[in-house]
């Protein structure tokens, strides 16, 4: 190693997630949500958190975005614990959340408008980008409901992206589209990351988009949520849904959460 | 075009079948009198400045207190719907009152403010409040919960999240609601001014109550239609560009 590589050090971590437990307590039961997670993500890592559906993956990403609060442990985003959602952790939810009553402009514009040290006239510039940027600049004033469930999440990316975000927060944003428009948005989704750099924390239960996004997969395993593994994907980018690496790396995904499944009665008494 | 034409036509039939009606014979001219009778009263009813003069004073009792009424009845909602305890004392009580028919309030008014525009003024705000805190309270509750979190990581605090995101996101519960208030407060405002005999105006419904007084069934009527065709224009006028604004931006309203 070089005295340059020594000296700069490794980056900084832009998020630690410190031990964070969750429950849920309800009349009839109590949840255990989450059990003792801790992971480090550094600037500008595309990380992939991947597991079944029911094992915490939406109540992690809540809890990295300030919307929940853990039991125990913290998140720090660089190195102050959060406690509030803020505009330095964007989220991108599965449902677009567009705001109906805004048109497509306005729906980009809602997060810069609550950006401070901007003046207006910028504000529409940035918005403009970012949907050029997402490939819907002839959509500025269509109404929501005029967009297909692809276009809503173009939308939807533009408007996470627009504030300029330390973090961008994806909870399975592409699940409830037809694989034709998610294919499109993969290859979308790494081109942005690529320009932009941004650090990415994106949930899904579908371990090929996994492979293909992800710098790291954290792979969970439910009841209770667990952090059980975490992979390295090193392959080149951009990557292609369809190849034969990324569907050798999603099958390896596969039997690791298969395993953990086998495993869940003697997990139950620790 | 084709649409007014067809609206034309049916409203000259209508006019028509009574005309008929009235050549029939059937009740007495005392009781039906002909369109041309009510046309003649309403034409002698303006020259004389009758009617303008008590529609003026008929729309101010109307605008004054629906707006006071609005003014209450859209933060009382967001409160029962943000409150526990607002919804279970204040919420309760609108659910309760919403169902009183508004003649019910005018013994009430009589007796607290006597023969006065006071009186007239606390039955069309208690016409008013209760639907609109109902129609706000069931807009906000049944907003899904996305759009405020949605809002919140993008750094909206508690006041710009109401201002921003609960009140126009339940804008369609909102403006039905102001819709319904209306209608209540119109309907509330006439059987004010039929019970209440106050000097200081004299209004649509004091035209209307004399009438029948005087067994003028032509001032009755004639009355009656310049009622609903006020109803009908503030609903062009006031409602239908928000209703528009929402078919449009929501996608709703067309099959
Ligand atoms: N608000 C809540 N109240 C009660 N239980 C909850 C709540 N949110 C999530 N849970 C429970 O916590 C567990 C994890 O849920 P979630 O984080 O949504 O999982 P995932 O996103 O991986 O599908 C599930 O068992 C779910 O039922
Ligand atoms: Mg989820």
């Amino acid at each position: 190693m070089s005295l340059q590589e020594e000296l700069r050090g490794p980056p900084p971590a832009k998020l630690i997630v410190d031990h964070v437990s969750k429950w849920f307590r309800q009349k009839r039961q109590t949840v255990h949500a989450l059990d003792d997670i801790s992971f480090e993500v550094s600037e500008g890592e595309f990380i992939v958190i991947v597991g079944p559906s029911g094992c915490g993956k939406s109540t992690l990403l809540d809890i990295i975005a300030g919307l929940e609060q853990p039991d125990k442990g913290q998140v720090l985003a660089d190195n102050q614990p959060v406690h509030n959602p803020g505009r330095h952790r964007l989220v991108m939810f599965q449902e677009s959340a567009l705001f109906p009553w805004l048109n497509v402009f306005g729906n980009v514009m809602f997060g810069l408008r609550l950006k401070p040290g901007l003046r207006n006239s910028e504000r529409r510039e940035v918005a403009k980008f970012f949907l050029h940027l997402v490939g819907l600049e002839k959509f500025m004033e269509a109404n929501v409901h005029e967009l297909s469930g692809g276009m809503k999440q173009r939308v939807a990316l533009a408007r996470a992206l627009a504030p300029n975000p330390r973090v961008l927060l994806m909870d399975e944003p592409f699940a409830a589209l037809d694989a034709m428009t998610r294919e499109q948005l993969y290859g979308d989704i790494q081109r942005i990351w690529e320009k932009r750099r941004k650090t990415i924390i994106f949930v899904t239960h579908n371990v090929r988009e996994a492979a293909c996004l992800a710098d790291r997969v954290m792979v969970m395993s439910p009841t209770p949520g667990r952090l059980r593994d975490i992979f390295e994907v090193k392959l080149p980018r951009p990557r292609d849904f369809n190849s034969i690496e990324i569907a050798q790396h999603a099958a390896k995904l596969t039997a690791v959460l298969r395993g953990y499944k086998g495993a869940e009665p003697a997990m139950a008494t620790p | 075009m084709k649409r007014t034409l067809l609206a034309i036509l049916f409203f000259v039939a209508l006019v028509a079948i009574w005309t008929a009606l009235v050549r029939a014979q059937i009740w007495s001219p005392v009781l039906l009198p002909s369109p041309r009778a009510v046309l003649d009263y309403l034409v002698s009813a303006v020259r004389d400045g009758t009617l303008l003069s008590a529609t003026a004073v008929t729309l101010r009792r109307l605008v004054l207190g629906y707006v006071i009424g609005l003014a209450i009845g859209l933060p009382l909602g967001l409160l029962t719907a943000s409150s526990k305890f607002v919804e279970d004392t204040i919420g309760v009580l609108a659910l309760g009152l919403q169902t009183l028919p508004s003649v019910c309030w005018v013994p009430l008014a009589l007796l607290w403010f006597g023969q006065t525009e006071g009186a007239m003024l606390f039955v069309v705000i208690m016409g008013t409040v209760w639907s609109v805190v109902i129609a706000t309270d069931t807009g906000v509750r049944t907003l899904p919960p996305i759009f405020a979190r949605a809002a919140r990581t993008m750094g909206s605090g508690p006041f710009h999240r109401w201002i921003h995101v609960i009140l126009p996101a339940s804008l369609p519960y909102l403006i039905s609601g102001m819709k319904q208030g209306w209608a209540f407060a119109w309907r509330s405002l006439m059987a004010a001014e039929i019970y209440v005999t106050i000097l200081t105006g004299f209004g649509l419904g004091h035209l209307l109550h004399y009438g029948r007084e005087l067994n003028a069934m032509d001032q009755v009527i004639g009355i009656m239609l310049v009622i609903v065709l006020i109803g009908l224009l503030a609903d062009k006028i006031l409602f239908s560009p928000w209703e528009r604004f929402l078919h449009r931006r929501w996608g709703t309203g067309r099959i």
